[in-house]
């Protein structure tokens, strides 16, 4: 088989899986996990990013001891855990998708940690001080002060890390989630003849993504140097 | 939740798998340490090269590799790179540890990508008068960088490789997807026979968890050591 002749049969399977005849799968999937993880991991990531630099050690210790023990493990191992642990929790089998969706999030969330602690941080004292001298309280300072500043530095992170978390997506494929990953094995397996083409197809979806994405974020940060 | 009981993975076939799934992924991190290290580093003296197209060439490879995932390069190294080889060389690498080659090469090409940012950055940390001094003296591009800027730049490289170093340990779990034995490659395979799950990942992630504080824990160590100078004016 071609290597034209593999792209005009499998295209669409890669962008979408078997859907709508069966679940949705490959780009589509991949994009899809991606997004909500960092969706759902941001309100997380602000809340522990918070927590990291509070006065209050009962506050601080056990969020950076969490943080360090994510950022510590390899995503893979807590794939696993997720797997193990969701169902015995909640008392049903999660599917391949929530389970890879709440490794993401957990994952991101401690990333996004130390990008909002990092953002915290590099704001001047004097915007702390001004807000408190002006009656807030340090949830008000945080709130309408702080947060709005550091969020908008953290723009440029937080579209590097949805690179990461589509680089990271890829590994639901041990699992058997069938994202992009899974599905050019599947190809692969099919096709037999032309692992060079299907591997190379595969690492240039991921590069013309992620890359897209860093281009982004580096322009957003030159204009917001200026 | 069943009792935890851990004492059928302490001793015989079991703790031998662990541990030699712990001995590959150490392995694994030295030998890619080793290899990315000086890579990475001739990969950004190439970045800053005053030859155009070796930056643009430097440029492309630290972007193609860093924009794609481990795994696929993992993918990529273990199903399709063998088939560009000659027979010859191609029979005598399945002959082997195929698994755990092409893991080490995807560890090492994308290892490196990274340390050469690295690198990069720490290059550039070094202040413009140094550049100009060595110039001035008369000392050559290259001698310029061997032996005045480059000496600088890595003392203000070694803390973003070290963390660098412990991006690689845990880095090193992907290659299952290849079967390479390795640590996590092997709680599989003990899960799978012992029926321990919670058990066999409690272990393997006290493992990863260890080795890694170890590595934060050399990277502080060195900080407080050598504390970062201000530039010498």
């Amino acid at each position: 088989m071609s290597v034209l002749e593999m792209i005009d049969t499998y295209w669409l399977y890669v962008l979408i899986g078997q859907y709508p005849n069966g679940p949705l799968g490959g780009l589509a999937l991949t994009v899809l996990l991606a997004g909500s993880g960092l969706l759902l991991a941001l309100p997380l990531g602000v809340l522990l990013g918070v927590a990291r630099v509070s006065p209050r050690a009962l506050v601080r210790r056990p969020v950076t001891a969490l943080v360090y023990g994510v950022r510590g493990t390899p995503l893979l191992m807590v794939v696993f855990w997720a797997y193990f642990f969701l169902p015995a929790v909640t008392g049903h089998k999660t599917d391949q998708f929530n389970t890879m969706l709440a490794a993401l999030v957990i994952f991101d969330a401690a990333y996004l940690a130390e990008i909002v602690r990092a953002g915290l941080q590099s704001l001047p004292d004097g915007q702390w001080q001004a807000a408190r001298a002006l009656g807030m309280s340090r949830g008000q300072a945080l709130r309408l002060v702080l947060l709005p500043q550091a969020l908008r530095h953290m723009l440029p992170s937080l579209v590097n890390q949805f690179a990461s978390t589509i680089k990271a997506t890829s590994l639901g494929t041990i699992i058997g989630l069938s994202e992009l990953s899974f599905i050019a094995g599947q190809v692969n397996a099919q096709v037999l003849v032309q692992p060079v083409a299907v591997y190379g197809t595969l690492a240039l979806c991921y590069f013309v993504m992620c890359f897209g994405l860093s281009q982004w974020a580096q322009g957003m940060e030159r204009r917001s140097r200026v | 939740m069943p009792l935890l009981d851990f004492s059928p993975l302490l001793h015989g076939q079991f703790l031998d798998w662990l541990l030699a799934g712990v001995r590959l992924s150490l392995l694994l991190t030295l030998f890619a340490l080793c290899l990315a290290l000086p890579l990475g580093t001739l990969i950004a003296l190439a970045r800053l090269a005053p030859f155009a197209p070796l930056r643009a060439v430097a440029w492309g490879y630290v972007e193609a590799v860093r924009n794609v995932p481990l795994l696929a390069h993992m993918l990529f190294w273990y199903f399709a790179v063998p088939e560009l080889l000659p027979d010859g060389l191609k029979a005598w690498l399945y002959a082997g540890h195929i698994e755990a080659v092409a893991a080490l090469a995807a560890l090492v090409t994308y290892t490196a990508a990274y340390m050469a940012e690295d690198v990069r950055s720490g290059l550039r940390s070094v202040p413009q008068g140094q550049w100009l001094a060595a110039r001035a003296l008369g000392l050559r591009h290259r001698d310029a960088m061997r032996w005045i800027v480059l000496p600088q730049a890595l003392r203000a490289t070694v803390p973003p490789l070290i963390s660098q170093t412990l991006n690689l340990w845990k880095n090193t779990s992907i290659a299952t997807v290849v079967g390479a034995a390795e640590l996590m490659y092997q709680a599989q395979r003990v899960e799978t026979a012992s029926f321990r799950g919670f058990e066999t990942f409690a272990l393997a992630t006290a493992t990863y968890l260890g080795v890694s504080l170890l590595i934060t824990a050399a990277g502080v160590l060195y900080q407080r050591r050598y504390p970062a100078r201000p530039a010498a004016r």
